[in-house]
């Protein structure tokens, strides 16, 4: 399929990256200064992106709808970012990092790509401690390092629970260097409404002033979207209230190819729902499942006593207990791969088992290692026979240097205290593996159009791994696009500025108007959430932990009819000409209406089990493996990328065959 | 749970603005203050009124964007926390509870609970950086050896989130903790020595420039930040800048 030509150098995985940035087109210093380029949105790779093109020398213009970039969702990551240092000396290197990264993603992810980011994830760390980014130490006041799911090797770099923070503003810093110096042009509580393409080429957006509602042109010689995930299109998951898919969903209506929408990353440990006020859910770190073991009760009659609220965890008795991922995992037990423990929590409480009153909930109980650290505690400082009320206090202190900032958040959202009680955690939306479509370069298929960090797809194949996202954000922002986009822009350096005054960019800035004045005037009945949460809702129930055929084709439907129904039915207060919050939400939730339904045909296409996404139909059907999920690589090795062909139930699907040469390709076991 | 609330409401940043009062029931003690104000737009919405504008994002209490003046307090009555992060648990049936935008001339309204922040952000680009550029040829990150005394600390000072709080909590609106954590994060570590006394010097200029007011050690702020910064950053500030101002003349 010659549309689609991932466009990976020739030669050895090693020497890819090396042989490309020798052989690439440059432009001179002097040019660049007559160079623009656009960066849509500054998280972790738009941020870096940002910075370093300006370092550069190119005039950039940044785009945030935060009120300052340091906002960012990149900042609420947890636990760290990896990197093939091997400072521990435990057998670390460029391919490990590459081979458990392809791996992890279940074998859907482009080899070539994979392997550079391992290639340059050392070069993160030093760019970030040179920035001042204040990584944890050890004693000799050398970088700490610690262990992640997945892998045997120690390379996580982290910052205590606020990596992502640090990490952010880094990249932050780095920007404020170059907005004083008049190199960034920066537009905070600005959004891109669309993008806008002259002669086959990106050329600029349309933005929308979030303050005064003003439409404005920018052009640029090149369009980078670094936007990040479209986990909102389920209305609850861990990202932040404004995270959306706009600015991707607008680029794939404008010729972007959108790659594999069905690929979600579920996280297992997150603070269950509550009621239907609910705004998002809030993750409990993955680090926790190392001390934590997961239950429900063994007995239905226990569940149910627990739903209603006539019965303490507690009091249920050690044989009454039923913990799950030990009993159908015993090799990796509580520490199975985050899709792999999201299905199994969904699995049982399905069957009844849940333990709160949404009956969805299962619990992380820390009793086990308070008991284990105390007794060894005792040991350590020679308490002989201890009683059990010293063993307690012993490990709980033990307990709480670990985990007590997390321990301390779960207490405030659920008012609970974990120490005396198990916590109770549920599945949720985390991150989207899926994205835009982007060859070697990190280009879409639209010349001069770039796509970075989560809202591309390249990466993490059907599963990322932990401390990853932030590797590949400041990988693609750093150390990758800079690279790439001066391949593209030494061509353009007698185009001189881009008008503005355009019929493309009338045009743009027309349909952008008109659907802004729609929805101020449209004399609807329900409100932009309602419709939200309702798509929240086929999206969890339908194309969630677990999708089959029958379920998939009713969300298409309903999510069309949905859509149907949000046109005639939205209101909006407010007007055009002002801040207006509902407004914004409405023209992002339209677009999630149109996601969501290629997500499921995705789905629905892909009738495999692999990483994140789940076939009911594609199970291993007897052996050991019997019931676990099963990847069929004859069939469905490919990217997924769609073509956007008017509406998304008429879009076309191309396929990007992956090939393996460097890694040979297994069914994962964890049994 | 029942509430009576009292908001500022403002059309927009020349508008006047005015307290408005509206009832909100059934709140249950589970929700967080930010879903209890979505349950209240979510009613205003219906009756074709326009919601209440405040400013939020993440809920999570990491991302800063979440402001609010509650009771008088920045962030609200729990401590260590940002208004996302705050429960309905914390208040009681009946209660009336007064609902303010941060009150800073350096902050001004942009619309209803909305303020205008950008002063932190010139602040910042007044030299909240040490001046690298990217390479793949930086130095080994474990080249230099930091202790890690240094490092926690700088760490503890680097976790200002910029929410603003430690202003609106001021009786003289400064900004000298938020700028005071970025100036102690940089010269706690060798890296950012090199630039030290620029830095100081021109963070401080813009401060003063954006008409934040001075610090008179109340220490109100220490106690309303949601990330516990502390006030021994005020102090590495001031001895930042006497040792700075004794450099440069």
């Amino acid at each position: 399929m010659a549309i689609l030509d991932s466009k990976v150098p020739e030669g050895p995985i090693k020497d890819k990256w090396t042989t490309y940035k020798d052989k690439i087109n440059l432009v001179n210093p002097a040019n660049k200064r007559h160079i623009d380029i656009i960066v849509v949105g500054t998280g972790l790779a738009g941020g870096s992106a940002a910075a370093t093109l300006a370092e550069l020398g190119y005039n950039v213009k940044a785009f945030a709808y935060q009120d300052s970039p340091r906002r960012a969702h990149s900042i609420a990551a947890q636990g760290g970012i990896n990197a093939a240092k091997n400072y521990m000396g435990d057998g670390d290197s460029n391919y490990r990092l590459f081979y458990d990264t392809v791996k992890g993603g279940d074998y859907r992810s482009r080899e070539a790509n994979v392997y550079r980011l391992a290639e340059v994830s050392g070069n993160i760390i030093d760019q970030c401690v040179a920035q001042g980014v204040p990584f944890a130490r050890d004693y000799g006041g050398l970088l700490d390092n610690r262990s992640f799911g997945g892998v045997l090797v120690s390379r996580t770099f982290y910052a205590k629970g606020q990596t992502g923070q640090q990490l952010l503003l880094g990249a932050y810093s780095a920007m404020n260097r170059q907005i004083a110096r008049g190199k960034i042009d920066m537009y905070n509580r600005h959004e891109m409404l669309d993008v806008v393409v002259v002669n086959g080429s990106a050329r600029g957006i349309i933005a929308r002033n979030l303050i005064t509602g003003e439409i404005e042109r920018h052009s640029a010689h090149a369009v980078v979207i670094a936007t990040g995930g479209y986990g909102n299109v389920y209305f609850l998951s861990t990202n932040a209230m404004g995270s959306n898919a706009t600015a991707a969903w607008k680029i794939h209506k404008k010729g972007a190819f959108f790659a594999n929408p069905c690929f979600t990353q579920i996280h297992p440990t997150c603070i269950p729902r509550t009621g239907d006020y609910q705004s998002k859910l809030t993750l409990m770190s993955e680090s926790l499942r190392n001390d934590g073991r997961i239950w429900v009760p063994a007995k239905l009659d226990d569940a149910k006593a627990l739903q209603e609220g006539r019965l303490k965890p507690t009091q249920i008795a050690e044989e009454d207990r039923d913990y799950y991922l030990e009993r159908r995992y015993p090799a990796f037990g509580n520490l199975v791969p985050r899709d792999v423990a999201s299905r199994a929590a969904k699995e049982r409480c399905d069957a009844g088992y849940g333990v709160n009153a949404t009956g969805e909930a299962v619990y992380l109980d820390f009793s086990s290692a308070i008991e284990r650290y105390g007794k060894e505690q005792a040991k350590i400082h020679n308490i002989k026979s201890p009683s059990a009320a010293k063993v307690y206090e012993l490990g709980k202190a033990i307990v709480e240097a670990k985990y007590g900032n997390l321990f301390q958040m779960y207490e405030k959202i659920v008012d609970e205290n974990p120490y005396e009680t198990p916590m109770m955690i549920y599945p949720a939306t985390h991150y989207t593996m899926g994205g835009v479509w982007v060859d070697y370069n990190l280009m879409t298929t639209v010349p001069g159009l770039y796509c970075i960090g989560e809202a591309n797809f390249s990466d993490h194949g059907a599963n990322r791994l932990g401390a990853s996202a932030l590797m590949q954000g400041l990988a693609d922002g750093y150390f990758v696009l800079p690279y790439t986009i001066g391949d593209y822009l030494s061509n353009e350096i007698r185009t001189g500025k881009i008008p503005t005054d355009s019929p493309e960019f009338d045009e743009a800035e027309k349909s952008v108007k008109d659907r802004i004045d729609f929805f101020v005037n449209n004399e609807g009945t329900n409100s932009v959430d309602y419709y939200h949460k309702k798509l929240g809702k086929i999206m969890w129930e339908k194309c969630g932990m677990s999708r089959n055929e029958k379920g998939l084709k009713e969300a298409i439907a309903e999510i069309k009819a949905l859509r149907d129904e949000f046109w005639k039915e939205v209101k909006v207060p407010g007007g055009a000409d002002e801040l207006n919050p509902e407004l914004e939400k409405a023209g992002r939730v339209a677009d999630f209406l149109e996601l969501g339904e290629l997500f499921a045909m995705d789905a629905l296409n892909r009738n495999e089990s692999c990483g994140g996404h789940f076939r009911e139909e594609s199970v291993e059907l007897d052996g050991e493996q019997k019931g676990e999920a099963k990847r069929n690589d004859t069939e469905y090795a490919y990217v997924s990328a769609w073509e956007f062909k008017g509406e998304p139930s008429d879009a076309v699907l191309h396929k990007e065959q992956l090939e393996f040469k460097d890694i040979e390709l297994k069914q994962r076991s964890y049994k | 749970m029942n509430l009576t609330l009292k908001i500022w409401r403002q059309k927009d940043s020349k508008a006047k603005g005015q307290m408005v009062e509206y009832k909100v029931t059934d709140i249950s003690e589970h929700m967080s203050f930010l879903e209890m104000m979505d349950v209240l737009n979510e009613g205003l919405v219906a009756k074709g009124e326009e919601p209440v504008a405040f400013d939020h994002d993440c809920r999570e209490g990491i991302c800063g964007m979440c402001s609010l003046q509650i009771n008088g307090e920045a962030h609200g009555p729990d401590r260590g926390i940002t208004t996302c992060q705050l429960h309905m648990r914390m208040f009681n049936d009946g209660d009336t509870i007064v609902i303010e935008p941060w009150r800073a001339a350096a902050f001004p309204v942009i619309k209803d609970l909305i303020v205008d922040r950008t002063a932190f952000e010139r602040i910042q680009q007044a030299g909240g950086y040490i001046s690298i550029n990217t390479s793949g040829n930086t130095q080994d990150a474990n080249a230099i050896p930091i202790s890690k005394e240094a490092a926690d600390k700088a760490m503890d000072a680097a976790t200002c989130i910029g929410c603003g709080a430690c202003v609106a909590a001021c009786k003289n609106a400064s900004a000298m903790l938020f700028t005071s954590a970025k100036v102690s994060q940089f010269a706690l570590l060798p890296q950012g020595r090199v630039e030290a006394t620029e830095r100081v010097m021109n963070m401080v200029k813009q401060m003063d420039l954006e008409g934040f007011g001075n610090c008179t050690n109340t220490g109100a702020c220490e106690i309303e930040c949601p990330k516990g910064i502390s006030l021994e950053n005020i102090a590495r500030m001031n001895r930042e800048y006497l040792a700075a101002s004794l450099a440069k003349s």
